[in-house]
């Protein structure tokens, strides 16, 4: 139902913004990653498909290297931001993380009040002189996550008392917040229901003025719905890298046209 | 899915769900006897329990009750300089004790002779307490005053009833057949009364010879010197050390073996803990024996398990999505310790904390091999003389009470119980309320 729509939407050939050049992953002995190589595009949304355990959420944690919290997770290759290594030894994961925000599968607020959830990031980074500027930061971030409207009349209200959807979109404020370049979403959407997932999507094509998005999805209707560029991920390999359109459309590879179709995941 | 599989076959016949078979009957009572067992368990616990707790109220209350004798007193200008010429002064206090007591009595209807022996026996120095109090108050002389004095202890459990008149054995120069006439005179009259005992909680140890007066003061004292210095060491250690287990300690044989350490170590028994505290801080490090301060450091030892062990169990308990959210954002893995996991993990941290310290502060095994059992019969002077001086502990205190053969100091081990039970029941209060007030939801 959404392939017209596919079709009609035009790409724009932007710069790369990440590029991956043989990564491997490894949990201990298990080969996670194999050999993957991809470059995602600046202000474009890129959706990462595949069936459970493909990878590619553990993809996803490889670009703000969230995989170093995970004792048993080693990661080979090479990936780029911009030109830099982001695995290179003189790369402080606290800075990448400042300029790759992640949003995650469940909603996550902070035990604190909403003001306090957006404000976190800012704070820790110096990103605000003054209250002022903060108060105004925070207003700038909730209305990027569209939930401004919902929440400006109860910022001292704990975030976590919030609906699932509103969560979802508070902890995207959180996100941008801190400013970040690129964005990773690793299922945003898997525990809301279609309102809010209609919420969250409509959001995700608006950020995609700022900023490098980049999404996990199980819904393949989702990445049609909001991705410029997908990638189908298959046992840790990347089978399929182009457009959506030509991705859902005209896959070249088997294994992908099988899996779009349901025949196999 | 055929249409045969969906109509009921004439095989299995359909049941009326009014009418249990064998299976459910068997399976409802199998339940029926389960809720039976759980509440036979928690009856027999009850029971258990409530006769402990009677036990102990009915042994320990008396502790806390004292007789005195109530006697209005006038002391003219002339008697005063007449005795403080005489040769024994505090007798001749006593005389006018002993004429006053009679006269009140006869005001109240009851006639008794008795001596100044006799009082002395009852009241103890009775003449001493007066002069005292007239040397320090010349100008209450003329005045009636009315005074409290504490009664013998054999006074005091005569009146409470564990002590009789056949208890009496003869020959005792301490106590006369008669006197029990004397106390039911002034019983009669009025007299004497019972009255709650502070001395027994602010007062410090004494020897046998004084048993009504031994308080449990002090040794509350040298607790509280104890606990502080658990609380002061074991908490940052604790705290710090199952923080960097749990947050930050690379997962490898060797924190896996420190880790298997720290769980037996909460296993051994606290007398152990007890000898190793003799053998390094007395005889090593020669420390102060005796000192809280040393009883501190052992059941520091003791508590540190404790705390490290709940510590680890509420950061484990908070989920990992906080943890993510906080990495997310790009704080270091320090900041979202600090600033996000340990204010969520901190009820169960307080918790476990006072609860190790209830723990520590009911421990008497390893207060007896550091000699925190001793007589102690006065009070710390300063603030850091309470952590070094000798001292004991409430519950090394009651062990020692007990051990004597007076019945006196028997009541007073379990009144000191009835203390000690208290500041537990309290701390166990506070560590619930703590969970309750700061406990949050994710």
């Amino acid at each position: 139902m959404n392939d017209m729509r596919i079709l009609e939407r035009d790409v724009d050939t932007n710069d790369v913004k990440i590029a991956a050049k043989g990564v491997q992953v490894y949990y201990g002995d298990n080969h996670a990653i194999k050999d993957v190589d991809v470059e995602i595009d600046d202000k474009t949304v890129t959706a990462f498909i595949g069936p459970s355990g493909c990878g590619k959420s553990t993809f996803l944690r490889c670009i703000n290297r969230m995989n170093d919290t995970i004792d048993v997770c080693r990661v080979v290759g090479d990936i780029q931001i911009d030109g830099e290594d982001i695995y290179d030894p003189k790369v402080d994961p606290v800075q990448l993380r400042a300029k790759v925000g992640m949003v995650f599968q469940k909603p996550n607020p902070f035990p604190k009040s909403i003001y306090d959830n957006v404000a976190y990031g800012p704070r820790i980074h110096g990103l605000a002189k003054n209250k002022a500027e903060l108060d105004e930061l925070v207003e700038k971030s909730l209305r990027r996550g569209a939930i401004w409207d919902e929440v400006k009349d109860r910022l001292d209200a704990p975030g976590t008392g919030l609906s699932g959807g509103q969560q979802q979109r508070l902890c995207i404020a959180r996100a941008v917040a801190t400013e970040p370049e690129v964005l990773l979403m690793d299922e945003p959407c898997s525990a809301l229901d279609p309102i809010a997932t209609a919420q969250v999507e409509e959001l995700i094509d608006e950020l995609r003025q700022s900023y490098s998005v980049v999404i996990v999805t199980h819904s393949m209707q989702q990445a049609a719905r909001v991705s410029q560029k997908t990638a189908f991920f298959h046992l840790g390999n990347l089978v399929e890298y182009g457009e959506t359109g030509q991705i859902f459309t005209n896959p070249v590879d088997p294994r992908t046209e099988s899996y779009i179709t349901g025949r196999i995941g | 899915m055929t249409d045969a599989a969906m109509t009921p076959d004439s095989a299995h016949p359909s049941k009326s769900l009014t009418h249990a078979d064998e299976r459910t009957k068997k399976r409802n009572a199998a339940e029926r006897r389960f809720h039976a067992y759980g509440i036979g368990a928690i009856c027999t616990g009850m029971f258990f329990l409530i006769a402990l707790l009677a036990a102990i109220l009915s042994s320990g209350l008396p502790a806390f009750r004292q007789a005195v004798v109530e006697v209005p007193f006038t002391l003219t200008q002339e008697q005063y300089d007449e005795a403080e010429k005489a040769l024994l002064k505090t007798g001749k206090y006593t005389e006018y004790f002993v004429t006053s007591l009679t006269d009140a009595m006869e005001s109240e209807g009851v006639e008794i002779e008795f001596d100044k022996k006799a009082i002395e026996r009852l009241l103890g120095k009775v003449g001493g307490d007066l002069r005292a109090y007239y040397r320090e108050n010349e100008d209450q002389l003329g005045t009636p005053v009315s005074f409290e004095l504490a009664a013998a202890s054999r006074v005091d459990r005569y009146l409470k009833g564990t002590f009789k008149r056949e208890d009496l054995q003869s020959g005792n120069r301490f106590f006369m057949p008669e006197d029990f006439n004397l106390i039911d005179a002034m019983r009669e009259a009025g007299l004497i009364k019972q009255v709650f005992n502070w001395n027994f909680l602010t007062g410090v140890d004494t020897g046998v010879d004084n048993p009504g007066g031994a308080g449990i003061g002090a040794s509350v004292l040298g607790s509280f010197f104890m606990m502080l210095v658990v609380l002061v060491l074991s908490l940052p250690i604790g705290v710090a050390a199952s923080i960097y287990l749990e947050e930050f300690a690379p997962k490898n044989r060797f924190t896996d073996f420190i880790e298997v350490n720290i769980s037996n170590l909460a296993a051994v028994p606290s007398i152990v803990f007890g000898i190793l505290g003799l053998a390094v801080f007395i005889q090593f490090a020669h420390l102060p024996q005796s000192a809280p301060l040393v009883g501190g450091l052992v059941l520091t030892l003791m508590t540190l398990p404790t705390i490290i062990i709940s510590t680890r169990a509420s950061l484990k308990a908070v989920p990992p999505s906080i943890r993510d959210a906080a990495l997310g954002v790009g704080a270091s893995k320090m900041q979202a310790v600090f600033h996000h996991v340990l204010p969520l993990a901190a009820p169960g941290i307080l918790t476990g904390t006072i609860i190790g310290l209830a723990q520590a502060l009911g421990e008497t095994a390893p207060l007896l091999l550091i000699g925190m059992v001793g007589f102690v019969a006065r009070y710390p002077d300063t603030f850091v003389e309470g952590f070094i001086e000798p001292n004991s502990a409430v519950p090394a205190q009651i062990y020692n009470w007990a051990a004597r053969s007076d019945a006196v100091f028997t009541e007073k081990a379990w009144g000191g119980i009835i203390v000690l039970l208290l500041f537990l029941i309290t701390m166990n209060t506070i560590a619930v309320i703590l969970r309750r007030r700061f406990e949050r939801r994710w």
